[in-house]
């Protein structure tokens, strides 16, 4: 049976900005940090520290995973933001939020109310999107007008 | 990857400002670093259409979200969303959805709220050519080709 997520790739630009990033500025913790070999595969994961069971690995598109036709063109999407890395979970949107911003990570959009919660979008530093999302408690909330 | 990054910084600067009547091309360009002339190129070269073009897209996106889920008025809308004038405002509208905004909302009204997440509607909304964006590429006026136009802030 499956049990769930455990780890999931998000492709970076550069490893060492990546763990700055993810680290200090987003409060994610190291999990694991190590190189195979001389100038080999560099495995390096991170994650929320509420949540041990869950990790990101930060990669960087290139050989020997990619010939380097698809590494420049996954490095393009990267670049040009066209790549999602997927929702983040907060119980403080507002807080967090402001938190970040002062910390220099770069959002799309502003905390807002939606059906589900609320909601805010930033990158991360290679241009990967993030929804930061609170979530309504008791499910969606359809009674109100939605002007957004 | 620096120029790709740089017209990233732009685009963004649109998806988080697009009410912004001083959101002009002067304005996006700088966000990327470029002088005018070769923002609108590089910018066309990296996303499929030009910025102006771009932002008309993303704020016709914002529009049809107000219409499903808001209690304003059409012209209400066409400001909030930056269009100074409600004739370019419901030509554009019907160019890419081909309903004037209140044939949409009476299409589209009474089904409650928003249920498409606001990421999706918002990444969706535009960014790179489409076989749908070069049908309605007739959309009108964009950053850079009609720099003589009265409502070129609104419309670019």
């Amino acid at each position: 049976m499956i049990k769930g997520l455990a780890i999931t790739t998000v492709w970076v630009l550069d490893q060492d900005r990546a763990k700055e990033f993810y680290t200090h500025k987003l409060g994610f913790e190291v999990r694991t940090d190590m190189t195979m070999g001389d100038g080999g595969m560099r495995w390096l994961t991170v994650g929320a520290p509420g949540q041990p069971d869950v990790e990101l690995t930060l990669m960087v598109p290139g050989p020997p995973a990619m010939d380097p036709e698809s590494a420049e063109m996954m490095r393009k999407l990267v670049a040009k933001g066209a790549l999602g890395a997927g929702v983040l979970a907060t119980d403080d949107i507002h807080g967090d939020y402001k938190k970040l911003k002062d910390r220099g990570v770069e959002f799309l959009q502003e905390p807002q109310e939606r059906p589900y919660g609320t909601e805010a979008l930033f990158r991360d530093d290679s241009g990967n999107w993030f929804s930061f999302t609170q979530r309504r408690e008791g499910g969606l909330d359809l009674e109100r007008d939605w002007a957004c | 990857m620096d120029k790709l990054h740089r017209m990233r910084l732009a685009k963004d600067a649109m998806d988080r400002d697009w009410a912004d009547p001083g959101l002009d091309l002067d304005a996006v360009a700088a966000c990327a670093g470029y002088s005018r002339f070769h923002f609108v190129r590089a910018f066309k070269d990296a996303y499929g259409e030009t910025p102006g073009q771009y932002l008309t897209h993303r704020r016709i996106e914002r529009a049809e979200e107000m219409l499903r889920c808001a209690n304003l008025t059409v012209t209400e809308i066409c400001t909030l969303v930056g269009f100074s004038s409600l004739g370019t405002f419901c030509a554009r509208f019907k160019a890419r959805t081909g309903l004037t905004p209140s044939e949409y909302r009476a299409k589209h009204v009474g089904r409650g709220a928003s249920l498409i997440p606001g990421c999706y509607a918002m990444l969706w909304a535009g960014g790179f050519s489409t076989a749908r964006s070069e049908k309605h590429s007739a959309a009108g006026p964009a950053y850079g080709d009609d720099r003589e136009s009265a409502d070129r802030r609104a419309e670019t």
